[in-house]
């Protein structure tokens, strides 16, 4: 099985009055086709620099991304980054914000397909609201509506939902398990939430402290919906708890 | 909405009182010091009413209205493309940002004795005058508000691979947009002061005119209250033209949270 996204040797510092500060230290995985990973560590370990590294907003001091099979020069609308504070834009409405990405069609076309996209995600009657009208939920939704209607084969979330109250989080990890099931793309999630992890993905990475690298490896092959409190779910979340020293 | 209205009503009270008071005391102490030359607050209004009627007056603040329009949106056209692509381009900022920087700080009024030297004393300079003084601040704050535009908002743009044109029409100008609202108010406002005091100087119509010119002829100085008081009350329009762009639905979002 060849990968979809495959990283190797991975390296990223940043320089400093001190001297470079080293914050990915060597990371390598590979994700399949589909597949679903989560990546959890402590705070500050280098998480979002490592997502940033692998969405291709920053090039890595060493090792590389590939994305089937070719160096992943740059974004592009094949992996879109949803991040934790969002990025909606607050000047255009919910319409117009999911027509940004649709290049060189008819622009009744984008709307139809924008409109698709918001019912799919719960926003139908919302197409013409600003953003700053819209909750902190509902602008979540925007945002992965707005990844979604360019038809991405990746998702790259970097703590998407962790501005979110707890309840609003939990509806937001069924939706996009919803939306996975219709849409399938392959997702690499990067969260300190290890219940986060334990509910969507299908292999989960735990990384050390920083200068960060992968420290240990968990199957999680339940099929969904998962019930967390299920004695084997619990097992892994200790284990990966026992990884994070916690 | 009957009851907004009665609130606002209530807010403008105090304001309305202390213009009221102001209006009272200046009266009392014209009557009190029996000024022969310093007129009380009739006077301004009957002098006034009478320029208005003769037409005097509606030449003047169209003469003045005039010369504000036409140099602040030469500077505004100027200005704002020249402050995004400074923000944008980093090179530009470096070469242009210290030229302006030392430029900024002159008073347009300083700028009178060339502009006389340069454009005689026609139109041309007072709308020099006004280029000179408004197309700074927009400049300025046109540039730092794309050097202040979200990160993430220009990750996104890359992220879909817009081009070049969608990250200026949808990204760039609505972001920096608010900015450029603050620019205007500013440059306007700087604008309608030089109006005044550059036809104070150099010209025979306009609202500095006016009062220059009731002072000379006969001491009329209930005309050149008149003539300020209208300068104030044309200013507070003007800005007031200038909120209601605040109000536009693309900028809105700057202004709630």
């Amino acid at each position: 099985m060849s990968a979809k996204i495959s990283v190797k040797d991975l390296k990223k510092s940043f320089d400093t009055d001190q001297g470079p500060l080293p914050v990915v230290n060597g990371v390598s995985f590979d994700v399949a086709d589909g597949e679903f990973v989560a990546i959890v560590g402590p705070s500050g370990c280098g998480k979002s620099t490592l997502m940033s590294v692998i969405a291709g907003f920053d090039r890595p001091d060493q090792g590389s991304v590939t994305v089937d099979g070719a160096d992943g020069r740059g974004p592009s609308s094949k992996g879109i980054l949803i991040s934790q504070h969002g990025s909606v834009f607050p000047w255009l409405t919910v319409q117009q914000n999911l027509m940004f990405g649709l290049n060189g069609r008819a622009s009744s076309e984008k709307a139809q397909l924008a409109d698709h996209y918001a019912a799919i995600v719960g926003l139908k009657g919302f197409e013409k609201s600003y953003p700053h009208e819209l909750s902190g939920g509902m602008l979540k939704r925007v945002e992965l509506a707005r990844a979604l209607v360019v038809k991405p084969e990746i998702l790259y979330m970097d703590e998407p939902f962790s501005a979110l109250d707890a309840l609003m989080s939990l509806r937001m990890r069924k939706e996009l398990l919803r939306i996975l099931e219709v849409e399938r793309h392959t997702v690499v999630l990067i969260t300190h939430d290890v219940e986060e992890a334990l509910q969507l993905a299908d292999r989960i990475f735990v990384l050390s402290v920083r200068p960060t690298k992968i420290q240990a490896t968990f199957e999680v092959s339940f099929a969904h919906p998962r019930k967390l409190s299920s004695p084997e779910v619990q097992d892994i979340k200790e284990a990966i708890l026992r990884e994070l020293g916690v | 909405m009957r009851r907004a209205a009665i609130r606002k009503f209530k807010q403008s009270v105090p304001a309305a009182a202390v213009i009221a008071l102001l209006i009272a005391v200046w009266w009392l102490a014209v009557v009190a010091t029996h000024s022969a030359i310093f007129p009380t607050p009739g006077q301004v209004v009957t002098g006034t009413v009478e320029l208005a009627r003769d037409g005097t007056l509606w030449g003047d603040i169209g003469a003045s209205l005039m010369r504000v329009s036409v140099g602040f949106l030469l500077a505004a056209a100027i200005a704002v493309p020249l402050g995004l692509w400074m923000g944008w381009v980093h090179g530009a900022f470096l070469t242009l940002n210290p030229v302006f920087q030392i430029l900024r700080p002159i008073s347009p009024i300083a700028w009178i004795p060339m502009a006389i030297l340069w454009f005689g004393v026609g139109n041309a300079s007072p709308i020099f005058l006004i280029f000179m003084s408004s197309v700074f601040p927009m400049v300025v704050q046109t540039t730092a508000g794309v050097h202040t535009i979200e990160r993430r908002y220009l990750r996104a743009a890359e992220n879909f691979g817009v081009s070049r044109s969608t990250l200026f029409r949808q990204v760039i100008i609505p972001a920096v947009l608010p900015q450029i609202i603050v620019g205007m108010r500013i440059g306007l406002g700087v604008a309608w002061l030089v109006v005044v005091a550059a036809e104070m100087i150099a010209l025979r119509s306009g609202l500095g005119y006016l009062i220059i010119d009731s002072r000379n002829a006969g001491n009329r100085y209930d005309l050149v209250i008149g003539g300020m008081v209208i300068i104030g009350l044309i200013g507070l329009l003007l800005d007031g033209v200038m909120r209601l762009m605040e109000g536009l639905k693309i900028v809105r979002w700057r202004y709630v949270r």
